[in-house]
């Protein structure tokens, strides 16, 4: 927690003035969606999808030139997989069908092709996601699902998560420091108690916390909406930016269709 | 442990996700009665603490840690639409901040991890309270099960989307007790942990439990003074 200026979820924006971060918001939202729809969409067990695979790795490492993002940035982002490709790595060993032998193992065709698949999906969405992780502001990203038209009574709370998870974060900080400086070490079935208590004592600072910011907020006018004005218009030159992506991994898949 | 993109094809995505706007916007009508007005800055805050407690490493025995997943304690503590609504917004958070949990699968995540485990907690404990309505055991006991039950019943709906869904053939009774089997164990720290923090929220302000409204006949404590003045930091 609490890695550089800001926070725990300021972490992920890597500052800088680059085509990529001057689009708004909403647009790139959108994009990265369309590019992880698109990705889904191609058919694992097609010849022609490691084919397909490359071709978006190739445009999506693209996005990141622009933006700027480093590779290193870029792996540490892949991490968060982790848990799942110990799951894909089972695929081939538990899948049935038609099955070949790879270093004595017995493995099934399709579950092969299926993992391989499953890998390079989640690895390329992951990748356009840290790309808009790291070019987009944490606020700028829930002002963009709110010209998305999410609700505004979900923005307003995402709003709030993102205002005060740090606070909170922090809260949490200052209660381990001064549970070590008492000698804790966090060891066998009593520690359980302890850490439970910090997380219990947490929870009511939090949502006492809660309390007061709603009664300040109404005390400043709160009448359950939070102005934010119009959006910056958008123009045409943008859309085409934004949408070059996505557009161009459907052209990826169509070629691949047709082709294939 | 959230589900990526790709693992679940286009079509079973989309189901999933219509599910999941509907099961939010049930919830934003819900959170209003159970919060009125207040529902933005509490579930915003609810939100933080489950995001901050999610980084907690907790000993759960046998010299293994585990971290909280906390559907089935915020059900219980705030409950169970405000509980919906943070738990959704912390995995929003993570699939924009982290990529952890895919874009076009956040609606199956919302699914799994906000809605099947909170209301396994809820009814878990709702069960319990109904039974023994004055007992504090009864209400610890009831989310303990429902925390517990919470992982592998998560696990399991998550191999009924893949059966659905996945791309692969698979044999589907071998996966779904591999799952169950790797998720009970999940389970159990789950509950030691909701059971820990539960009991030592109930210790200092049982009022602020959601599940342990009917318990405050019992308590020798005034009613909950007016909150205190200050300003928000």
């Amino acid at each position: 927690m609490g890695a550089g200026h800001g926070g725990a979820l300021g972490a992920a924006y890597v500052a800088a003035d680059t085509p990529a971060h001057r689009l708004p918001a909403h647009l790139k939202l959108l994009a990265v969606l369309a590019f992880a729809v698109v990705v889904v969409a191609t058919p694992v067990h097609a010849g022609w999808a490691p084919a397909a695979y490359g071709g978006y790795l190739v445009l999506v490492l693209a996005a990141a030139a622009v933006a700027r993002v480093r590779p290193g940035r870029l792996v540490r982002g892949l991490v968060v997989e982790i848990p799942f490709v110990v799951f894909a790595l089972l695929l081939p060993v538990v899948a049935r069908g038609p099955r070949v032998e790879v270093g004595g193992l017995s493995l099934s065709e399709s579950g092969l092709a299926a993992a391989g698949g499953l890998l390079a999906k989640a690895t390329l969405a992951v990748l356009a996601a840290t790309v808009l992780a790291a070019t987009t502001e944490p606020r700028a990203l829930v002002r963009g699902l709110e010209r998305l038209r999410l609700p505004s009574a979900l923005t307003q709370i995402l709003m709030f998560m993102i205002r005060y998870v740090d606070v909170v974060g922090g809260e949490l900080r200052r209660m381990r420091v001064a549970r070590e400086s008492r000698g804790f070490r966090g060891r066998g079935p009593g520690a359980l108690r302890v850490l439970a208590a910090t997380a219990g004592a947490l929870f009511v600072r939090s949502y006492e916390r809660g309390e007061r910011v709603h009664l300040a907020m109404l005390a400043r006018g709160y009448t359950g909406r939070v102005p934010t004005g119009p959006g910056a218009a958008v123009a045409p030159r943008e859309w085409l930016a934004a949408l070059s992506l996505p557009v161009a991994a459907a052209a990826v898949l169509a070629a691949g269709m047709l082709v294939g | 442990m959230h589900v990526p993109d790709g693992f679940l094809d286009a079509t079973t995505s989309a189901g999933t996700a219509v599910l999941a706007a509907g099961t939010v916007a049930v919830a934003l009508r819900g959170a209003r009665a159970e919060l009125d007005e207040r529902t933005a800055p509490l579930a915003g805050l609810t939100a933080a603490f489950v995001f901050a407690v999610q980084m907690m490493n907790f000993p759960v025995g046998a010299g293994t840690s585990g971290h909280l997943m906390g559907g089935a304690l915020a059900a219980a503590l705030v409950g169970p639409w405000t509980a919906v609504l943070s738990v959704t917004c912390v995995l929003v958070v993570q699939a924009l901040l982290f990529a952890d949990g895919g874009l076009t699968a956040l609606g199956t995540n919302v699914v799994l991890i906000g809605a099947v485990t909170v209301a396994v907690g809820y009814l878990c404990t709702r069960l319990a309270t109904a039974l023994a309505p004055r007992s504090r055991a009864a209400l610890l006991a009831g989310s303990g099960i429902g925390a517990f039950l919470s992982v592998p019943v998560a696990a399991l709906a998550f191999v009924g989307l893949f059966a659905v869904g996945g791309a692969v053939d698979v044999p589907l009774g071998a996966m779904a007790a591999t799952m169950t089997g790797v998720h009970l164990l999940i389970g159990l720290g789950e509950a030691a942990i909701t059971v820990a923090v539960l009991g030592a929220v109930l210790a200092v302000r049982p009022d602020l439990v959601h599940a342990a409204r009917r318990l405050r006949g019992t308590a020798t404590l005034a009613d909950r003074p007016a909150t205190a003045v200050g300003g928000a930091r």
